[in-house]
């Protein structure tokens, strides 16, 4: 089933009420061919359960190891994935696109 | 980002109301802008842009770095006549996220039978336009070729600014209606954002045919905040 940015928000706000730690991370930034536009957005929980898309799936495992790190710490993060990226031969937008995705928690 | 702001968010969304999310990416301090509020913010011009433009978008260097995410309410479409074209637009609609209603009076066409659970409202547009609430984040596609019918709704969707308003009809029956609506005091402004004839030129020949082109023509409108003028023939 099609997921729309209203099903990403209305889950991050019942995640985070059922007490879940959450994260939400969005697409801040696209250089050349990019599979999600800017604003696009992805919810994460503490258990690595997701919603949403930041890439045609990508990046979205990196961005939920992450998401991990910015739920313990609350400290908010911009990752940046893309082909020019060392890091890049692991997760990397193989349509040679490039994005920054901001992850911030859900306080 | 704070609960009661996601919260807020959530509930201009429900409202089917655009606002900006504005985070300064330097602090993490984030704001929501509602889009009658967007006048007293800092960043108004800005934001301005953002909403006409329905388009996310980082603003400023350095400190002053901010990203201004845009929320608009979820695109519906409202379809005016129960046929054929609309039985094979209604699934297409709905797998490309747009919250799909039919209306059409005319009670043998408007069966369940025909639609299954998309909704039907057997009902005149002057009647259940109210209740619908039409706005600016709603298509209008007149798919009955009766002026009775098609009418009072395109009226009403080009009054309250739909980001997209088109009408079935040859250029011949088209002609007509453009000296009806002329006649009724419409400007020539408000009635050339009517896409008709109908659809992208695909030379569409069959119902799902022309949906396909009706619905790339809304897919167009939406994504490029554009009114297109060219159709085909349908």
């Amino acid at each position: 089933m099609d997921v729309t940015e209203s099903d990403v928000l209305a889950a991050a706000e019942r995640w985070r009420r059922e007490g879940r730690g959450v994260a939400l991370a969005t697409v801040l930034e696209t250089w050349g061919s990019a599979p999600r536009p800017v604003g696009s957005r992805l919810v994460i929980d503490a258990e690595g359960n997701f919603l949403g898309s930041v890439s045609g799936g990508c990046v979205e495992g990196a961005v939920v190891g992450e998401a991990a790190d910015v739920i313990a710490s609350g400290v908010p993060r911009t990752l940046e994935f893309g082909v020019a990226d060392e890091a890049a031969w692991k997760v990397g937008l193989s349509c040679g696109g490039k994005i920054a995705v901001f992850v911030e928690r859900v306080d | 980002m704070r609960l009661e702001l996601l919260a807020a968010l959530n509930a201009e969304r429900a409202a089917r109301r655009a606002c900006v999310v504005v985070t300064e990416l330097a602090s993490g301090a984030q704001r929501l802008v509602g889009s009658d509020q967007v006048d007293a913010d800092p960043l108004a011009g800005s934001i301005h842009e953002a909403l006409a433009l329905r388009r996310s978008r980082l603003v400023g260097e350095g400190e002053r770095r901010a990203f201004l995410a845009v929320e608009v309410p979820p695109p519906r479409m409202l379809v005016i006549g129960a046929v054929h074209i609309s039985q094979a637009l209604a699934p297409m609609a709905r797998l490309a996220g747009f919250d799909l209603t039919i209306i059409d009076p005319r009670t043998a066409f408007a069966t369940p039978e025909r639609f299954g659970d998309v909704p039907v409202i057997a009902e005149w547009p002057e009647v259940a336009l109210p209740a619908y609430g039409l706005d600016p984040f709603t298509a209008l596609v007149a798919l009955t070729h009766d002026p009775k019918v098609d009418e009072p709704a395109l009226v009403a969707g080009l009054k309250v600014g739909c980001f997209y308003v088109g009408a079935l009809g040859s250029r011949r029956t088209h002609a007509r209606r453009v000296e009806r609506l002329q006649a009724a005091g419409l400007s020539p402004d408000l009635i050339g954002r009517i896409h008709a004839p109908i659809g992208i030129d695909i030379g569409a020949a069959s119902p799902a045919e022309i949906a396909v082109a009706v619905l790339a023509e809304v897919i167009r409108a939406l994504r490029s905040g554009v009114a297109h003028a060219e159709g085909v023939a349908a």
